[in-house]
């Protein structure tokens, strides 16, 4: 097929007669560990979210996988995807939020199993066993029976992040994750994304302020400013030795706020 | 004055048949409530104005007009009730419409980044619905429910005047009897208020069991 | 069963007649409801603590408790004590007190939801008690409470056909009554129904737009 996992082809979105994404077009390798930056309003977190399927586009296509993600075909055609379309799609991509909406009235391991147990049919023994695991994974075992409401907001995080994980998507993306946390509980929920990145072949976008994280870790930057992608490299080229004037505007004013890069 | 033992022993029949309405009537107006309520928030448009034609009719008008309208009119449709009947079906309708704005409401109220992670997990609309949404929307439901539920106890007295032998229909019975009035009324006040006290006693608790563990859902 | 519009034109004057008793009735509730609700409410907040729970529990006790028992104890129970009150009257008197208990509840609230820095300020403006209620605390609680009050007064308009056990000739009296003497309850029955949904559908968008004109601040 292709080699690009999501393909984002001349996408626009509107809020009324606000336009959040203006013609957008990027391709992500699979694999690729993609990060997102730009002041409030450019849309990063717009893309992430209707890759999810929580907003719909305007215009434009975006495939995931090579195949259309809001249109199917029907007889030859493309038409308007159905709610059957979607359910499919969807399967392929998880999403960590900035609030991480973990269920308040479940327990942690019922909040990771639920999703597995429901829509993948997964046995309850067996969604229990794989949901340790992953517990284990981001260092939160012990909590197992325990409630949201008695964790820290890095702890949320871990579990909102092992809970996404449970259903293997191939695609996994963080909308701002770490901006809801207290200085001292973002380095935990960073480390966990440290090492998905190393240990799998998870394609991972992220949008983030955490200039120094996204410098390390990610293999390519995208630089959104007012709808579009204004600038796009490697970290290394983009953050040293950015060329578009918005690009160092914006770096600027990053750097003079305290992050180190 | 003799024979009070007799008389009380009426009321005391009356209060089990109020007792009887109350349960029923709840037991008709809770799945209405959620049919109703959860249809207003219905993706078919049929499902919708079905659910607000029916909220909208059984609030606007009134429990008397509705129970007289089952225990007369229904009849010379073919559809013969008692009047117990007449009463829970009255009874059960009428607050289960207050009920579907309660349900409604409680749903929406659900924080919308909830049903973003059911749509991140990729639940059905079922799914969220029943293991995310609905859980959480109960613990809200519940006192409202209670005023709801004490609400129907008190409407329960209008069936003494389609003659059903309710708490209410004794408390006239023994006062022509007897001449009396202030007592029998004043005790079938203390009984009804004892009923709504029960009640109450009981949401609370149920209240209690529901938001075990969940500190800070209620905001 | 046919339904005879002939029927329905010769009954309807009566019903009209019993509409406007209704009205009256609803209207006069309201008042000493909004009344008798208001002085709930501050006598709950009394210094004095038996003043406040009796108040407390006699309120309580009121909303508890069904109308309709309440009506009859009025009517027949205060002629005993030399009260002799008209139906009409009787039934005021109930529907107003029964849901003075609902306002004292608004009124409770809207009065809690003040800001204290009002009281506060009240207080540095050297304003005596009576002053601050009347041109800083009522001024400001009583709007974001009027669309709850309305909500009320809605549902003792749906509540009036109760009076009709005490005697009263209101529209569901006038309607039982030709019922009765012409042995037809399909019309009567169903135009009361009708009536009453009119003026319910009058009063919702009216509620509403109530409530949009007295929204709180946020």
């Amino acid at each position: 097929m292709t080699d690009t996992i999501i393909d984002i082809d001349r996408v626009t979105k509107r809020y009324g007669s606000h336009t959040v994404l203006q013609d957008l077009c990027f391709s992500v390798r699979p694999g690729e560990k993609l990060a997102l930056i730009g002041p409030s309003g450019s849309g990063k977190t717009t893309i992430l979210r209707t890759l999810m399927t929580l907003e719909t586009i305007e215009s434009g296509t975006i495939r995931i996988d090579g195949e259309p993600l809001f249109q199917m075909e029907r007889n030859g055609s493309l038409v308007p995807a159905d709610e059957a379309h979607l359910h499919r799609m969807r399967t392929k991509i998880g999403m960590v939020f900035q609030l991480f909406n973990l269920f308040p009235h479940k327990c942690v391991l019922d909040n990771v199993t639920l999703a597995p147990m429901l829509t993948k049919g997964v046995r309850k023994a067996d969604a229990e066993r794989r949901a340790m695991e992953l517990l284990d994974l981001v260092g939160l075992a012990d909590k197992a029976r325990a409630m949201p409401a008695q964790l820290s907001g890095g702890q949320k995080q871990r579990v909102a992040i092992a809970r996404a994980l449970a259903l293997q998507p191939r695609i996994m993306l963080f909308d701002e994750v770490t901006s809801a946390l207290d200085p001292e509980l973002v380095e935990e929920v960073l480390s966990v994304m440290r090492m998905l990145g190393s240990t799998t072949d998870m394609t991972m976008l992220l949008v983030t302020h955490e200039m120094s994280f996204a410098h390390d870790f990610a293999d390519r930057v995208l630089f959104f400013d007012r709808g579009r992608i204004v600038e796009e490299g490697p970290p290394d080229v983009l953050f040293t030795n950015p060329t578009h004037e918005r690009t160092q505007a914006f770096l600027k004013k990053i750097i003079a706020a305290g992050q180190r890069i | 004055m003799a024979d009070w033992a007799g008389y009380l022993g009426l009321m005391l029949d009356g209060a089990l048949v109020t007792a009887k309405l109350t349960v029923l009537g709840c037991a008709l107006a809770l799945p209405a409530a959620f049919l109703a309520g959860l249809g207003r928030l219905s993706r078919h448009s049929t499902v919708r104005a079905l659910s607000v034609a029916y909220i909208e009719f059984f609030r606007g008008t009134s429990i008397f007009v509705q129970l007289f309208w089952a225990y007369f009119v229904l009849p010379l449709i073919g559809v013969t009730l008692t009047p117990l009947q007449a009463g829970v079906l009255a009874l059960g309708l009428n607050v289960g419409a207050y009920g579907a704005e309660v349900v409604r409401a409680a749903v929406q109220s659900v924080g919308r980044e909830q049903h973003e992670a059911c749509v991140a997990l990729n639940l059905t609309r079922w799914q969220s619905l029943r293991h995310v949404l609905l859980p959480q929307a109960a613990v809200v439901m519940v006192p409202t429910f209670c005023n709801n539920a004490i609400e129907l106890l008190k409407a329960t007295s209008v069936v003494s005047l389609i003659s059903l032998s309710d708490l209410t229909f004794q408390a006239q019975v023994v006062r022509s009897q007897t001449g009396s009035t202030a007592l029998p009324f004043l005790t079938v006040l203390v009984i009804y208020f004892a009923y709504a006290s029960l009640i109450s006693a009981g949401m609370k608790a149920l209240e209690r069991r529901m938001t075990r563990g969940l500190d800070g859902l209620r905001t | 069963m046919e339904w005879d519009w002939e029927f329905v034109r010769e009954i309807m004057p009566m019903l009209l007649d019993g509409l406007r008793i209704t009205l009256l009735a609803t209207l006069l509730g309201s008042i000493l409801a909004a009344a008798a609700g208001l002085g709930f409410a501050l006598l709950r907040r009394s210094k004095s603590r038996p003043v406040a729970r009796i108040t407390g529990f006699v309120v309580e006790f009121i909303r508890g408790t069904p109308l309709l028992v309440q009506l009859y104890f009025l009517f027949y129970v205060l002629p005993e004590l030399g009260l002799l009150l008209s139906p009409l009257t009787a039934g005021v008197v109930g529907l107003g007190l029964h849901y003075a208990t609902y306002a004292s509840e608004v009124f409770r609230a809207g009065i809690d939801n003040t800001p204290r820095g009002q009281w506060e300020a009240a207080k540095a403006c050297n304003l005596t008690p009576y002053q601050t209620w009347r041109h800083v605390i009522l001024p400001q609680a009583i709007p974001p409470m009027i669309p709850a009050l309305a909500n009320y007064f809605v549902a003792m308009f749906k509540e009036t056909p109760l009076l009709s056990a005490i005697t009263v000739i209101e529209l569901m009296s006038e309607a039982r009554g030709v019922a009765n003497s012409n042995y037809r309850y399909l019309e009567p029955m169903t135009m009361v129904g009708v009536l009453f949904l009119c003026i319910s559908l009058i009063a919702v968008p009216a509620l509403h737009l109530l409530e949009r004109r007295f929204r709180p601040p946020r």
